[in-house]
């Protein structure tokens, strides 16, 4: 797939079918600024998808459209074959997607267990407390914390955890390794290729893409707000020169 | 001494009046962003629904407490979806510019029909008279007032800081937008809050309107005291509000027996000394 | 407009060209006014608010600072001239002095400590002054409290002019306004307008870069403040009393409303606002208390579907800083 705006337009109508994200012609804009020209791509069941790209090429923003949160958007944007380009977010959380945002959003007003308990449940399925502590024993310690006491790492695992509990089976996560410690990093991969195996969709932005190289299926590369190449993670080693130059290391 | 503690009464009552007010007032600027200028007109509202109540259906004062405030808290909810609403992502001010003119409209309206003077609403058979407490005489109303409306605060305390519900109001004062992402229908919350907080004040107004009458005018000097309880209180913590609230009342009575004179400005002084040592208030989290 | 002064365009040299051609003929209007028929009382009155709510807009406009206090300021400036003049028997132009240097004194202090706090708490600092002024000119013995102070002469402005005929009066009202008028003009086209609106823009920006961002604020308080109380010493010449409802909350809602409806932010709105809302005030007299639903009614109106004003959609319209 070298040039994989166009040939993302020609399987469009086949891959939407079956995708649980379609994403085409999105275009955001934040204020004044144009932010997304134009960005197509999908997500089919059970992959983990991962967005590539520098800081400021529109990968959060990408999230952020297709989440519901960013106000002036315009394109389409499918999920499970529904139309959701001008659904409100908490619409569009209720149909299942979860969103764990890069900066984390731990509520600093609530406590750990309030933070867990807060994101209410959208599907039958989700997980229970303990099921959440089974992944992320630390939190159990932590229940009573104010929400923003905890270390990056416990707060990115709180992040994580409470989304779980609402049964969405559609997650993104904005940089979820983003200023951790390596033992910690390897905790987030084992967490997200555990939700792999049991049938979640992951739709990842990441920097870091030899963590991402670990979890993800499949790769796109961002840049000034176009999807400008993807490839599937078998192709990595193949286009390392490639990815040097999109993303500047 | 039985005047001072007469006095110190009647500054728990006002205090009380004021906790109430700052309460609503600090729950709606946490959810909106919007000074409520509005909330004496609906304080005012609250009395007057008591009075409506009584005079056109005979319905007293017990159902009054519960009818009044829900009554006014649709009015207010009304007005956040129809006017409100309009003005988010806007400059704070704009809000408090738009409830100073609803205030004006309510306060107008009332002022027309009613005139200037003051309606009369009798004190509940069941709490009437007083006890003898020894060091003074305690008139059973007032005594009621007080307790009350503490009740109330520290339920309404106990709503936002300890239950799931206020888990909701806080998480959504803090960051709307990621509530909402999580599925959480925040306008309709926000709608809610301002409700509970206009709830609030009405319910101050029915209290008020056995001790203080029935007038048009009467939301509009309190709402102003009660904006600089706030900025003492500084509007970063409930309890704050509660705490505050009652003090200065109780201050203003104090003040009222050893030095009347000064007893309508003291909040005010009180207010400028805050500010020259502590800016955000007693309680610190600045807006 | 998201911020209250989003609109107001840079000062370029045509701007100025354009405001001072507005100017000129908005001096030739006001110098033609006995000459129409048109009530030299009601234009006398409407130029004293003009200027109180130019002083006004001089803070919001282009400090970023609402003041909804600003009545103190007016009632000083009046009850200090009006007791100069009548008890002391102070000739006009050393009463206006007066009137306006106690509303200046009134500025310092007040300013001291509403400049700590911005946006809301300002506005209900600002509020809450204004009531503790009123209470204290209630209980002051010398400005009679709910009576005022009444019958103030007019005498002879500077020994010559003759303050009780009305033409005479009117010019001398005219010349005030004008006065007033270029002191805030020239105040916005100078160095210290540019730094204030770069930090009523971004006040963190101005601090980088190593402004005093608080003695700004506070000289344009005390400046808007100074100017508010000489429009409230002239007012006294023209009533000829000066009263409680000057102080009151209703005042310092009228003198924000006039701001709103001509137009926060520019140079000519608070002008247009204040004829408007003196106006209504005359036509709707009759009206007791309808008047303070219609004004309430015009800041709902105002807020909700006419942020710019009269003059500030004028001037988006053409795209020329009125």
């Amino acid at each position: 797939m070298a040039d994989a705006t166009m040939a993302e337009g020609a399987v469009a109508q086949s891959v939407s079918a079956t995708s649980v994200l379609a994403v085409q012609n999105l275009e955001a804009w934040y204020g004044e600024s144009h932010i997304l020209h134009g960005v197509n791509f999908h997500v089919a069941p059970g992959e983990v998808v991962t967005l590539l790209g520098r800081n400021g090429a529109g990968k959060t923003t990408t999230l952020k459209s297709v989440m519901g949160i960013i106000g002036k958007r315009s394109g389409s944007v499918r999920f499970d074959g529904r139309e959701i380009i001008r659904a409100s977010s908490d619409r569009i959380a209720r149909m299942g997607v979860a969103f764990c945002p890069e900066e984390r959003g731990i509520f600093a007003s609530l406590d750990v267990r309030e933070n867990l308990l807060l994101p209410p449940a959208v599907r039958s399925g989700g997980l229970s407390l303990d099921q959440v502590f089974e992944l992320f024993p630390n939190l159990r310690e932590r229940l009573g914390s104010q929400g923003t006491k905890l270390s990056g790492g416990e707060q990115q695992m709180l992040a994580i955890g409470r989304i779980l509990r609402t049964g969405a089976r559609f997650l993104m996560l904005d940089e979820p390794t983003e200023g951790l410690a390596p033992v910690i990093i390897q905790q987030i991969g084992q967490t997200i290729k555990r939700l792999k195996n049991e049938g979640f969709t992951i739709l990842l932005v990441e920097q870091n893409f030899r963590f991402a190289s670990t979890v993800a299926d499949r790769f796109y590369i961002v840049e000034h707000g176009k999807i400008i190449d993807g490839f599937a993670n078998s192709e990595l080693q193949a286009n390392m020169d490639k990815l040097h130059t999109y993303l500047g290391v | 001494m039985q005047a001072l503690y007469a006095q110190l009464l009647v500054g728990l009552i006002n205090g009380s009046f004021y906790a109430l007010l700052s309460l609503g007032l600090a729950v709606i600027f946490g959810m909106l962003n919007i000074i409520n200028f509005a909330h004496g007109a609906l304080y005012m509202m609250g009395a007057f629904c008591a009075y409506f109540l009584l005079n056109l259906w005979g319905v007293g004062y017990w159902w009054a407490l519960i009818i009044a405030p829900i009554a006014v808290g649709i009015f207010g909810m009304l007005l956040e979806r129809t006017l409100l609403q309009w003005l988010s992502g806007l400059d704070h001010l704009y809000g408090l510019l738009l409830t100073f003119g609803i205030a004006l409209i309510v306060q107008g309206v009332f002022q027309n029909y009613f005139g200037s003077s003051g309606l009369p609403y009798a004190i509940p058979d069941e709490l009437r008279g007083g006890m003898n407490l020894g060091f003074m005489y305690l008139p059973i109303y007032r005594g009621w007032v007080v307790v009350f409306s503490l009740v109330v605060c520290l339920l309404t305390w106990y709503l936002i800081e300890r239950t799931r519900l206020g888990a909701y109001l806080r998480a959504a004062t803090e960051n709307p937008t990621l509530v909402r992402a999580f599925g959480i229908n925040v306008p309709r919350m926000i709608t809610l809050t301002y409700g509970l907080g206009v709830g609030l004040a009405a319910l101050a107004g029915v209290l008020s309107a056995p001790i203080n009458q029935v007038r048009p005018l009467m939301g509009e000097n309190i709402i102003i005291v009660v904006f600089a309880v706030v900025v003492i209180g500084g509007m970063g913590s409930i309890m704050g509000s509660i705490i505050t609230g009652f003090a200065l009342g109780v201050i203003e009575g104090l003040t009222k027996y050893f030095y009347p004179e000064a007893s309508n400005t003291v909040v005010f002084v009180l207010m400028v000394l805050v500010l020259l040592v502590k800016p955000t208030g007693l309680t610190g989290r600045a807006a | 407009m998201t911020a209250l002064t989003d609109d107001t365009l840079p000062t370029t040299p045509r701007a100025i060209r354009d405001e001072m051609i507005v100017f000129a003929i908005m001096t030739v209007l006001l110098l033609l006014v006995p000459l129409t028929g048109l009530y030299p009382f009601f234009v006398m009155q409407a130029l004293c608010f003009a200027l109180l709510a130019c002083a006004f807009n001089l803070l919001i406009g282009y400090g970023g600072l609402l003041s909804f206090g600003h009545a103190m300021f007016l009632g000083t400036g009046g009850y200090v001239t009006a007791h100069a003049v009548k008890v002391w028997g102070f000739p006009p132009e050393l009463g206006l002095v007066v009137g306006t240097a106690g509303a200046a004194a009134l500025g310092a202090i007040t300013g001291v400590v509403a400049i700590r706090r911005q946006g809301i708490y300002f506005a209900m600092i600002t509020l809450a002054l204004s009531q503790l002024m009123y209470f204290i000119y209630l209980q002051a013995p010398f400005t009679h409290g709910e009576d005022g102070i009444q019958g103030i002469p007019q005498g002879h402005l500077l020994g010559i002019l003759d303050l009780s005929k009305p033409t005479v009066l009117y010019y001398v009202i005219v010349a005030g306004f004008l006065f007033g008028f270029l002191v805030i003009f020239r105040t916005i086209n100078s160095p210290f307008g540019e730094v204030l609106k770069s930090i009523r823009e971004n006040e963190q920006r101005a601090i980088s870069l190593g402004y005093k961002t608080d003695q700004y604020k506070l000289l344009a308080f005390i400046l808007s403040g100074t100017l508010a109380g000489f429009a409230g010493a002239l007012k006294v010449f023209v009533v000829q009393n000066a009263s409680l409802s000057d102080v009151e909350v209703a005042m310092s809602g009228e003198i924000v409303l006039m701001t709103l409806v001509g137009g926060l932010g520019t140079v000519f709105g608070p002008v247009i606002g204040a004829f408007i809302i003196v106006a209504t005030q005359q036509y709707l007299a009759g009206f007791g208390s309808w008047v303070t639903v219609i004004q309430g009614s015009i800041f709902v109106a105002c807020v909700l579907t006419f942020r710019r004003g009269i003059v500030g959609e004028i001037s988006h319209f053409f795209r020329r800083s009125l």
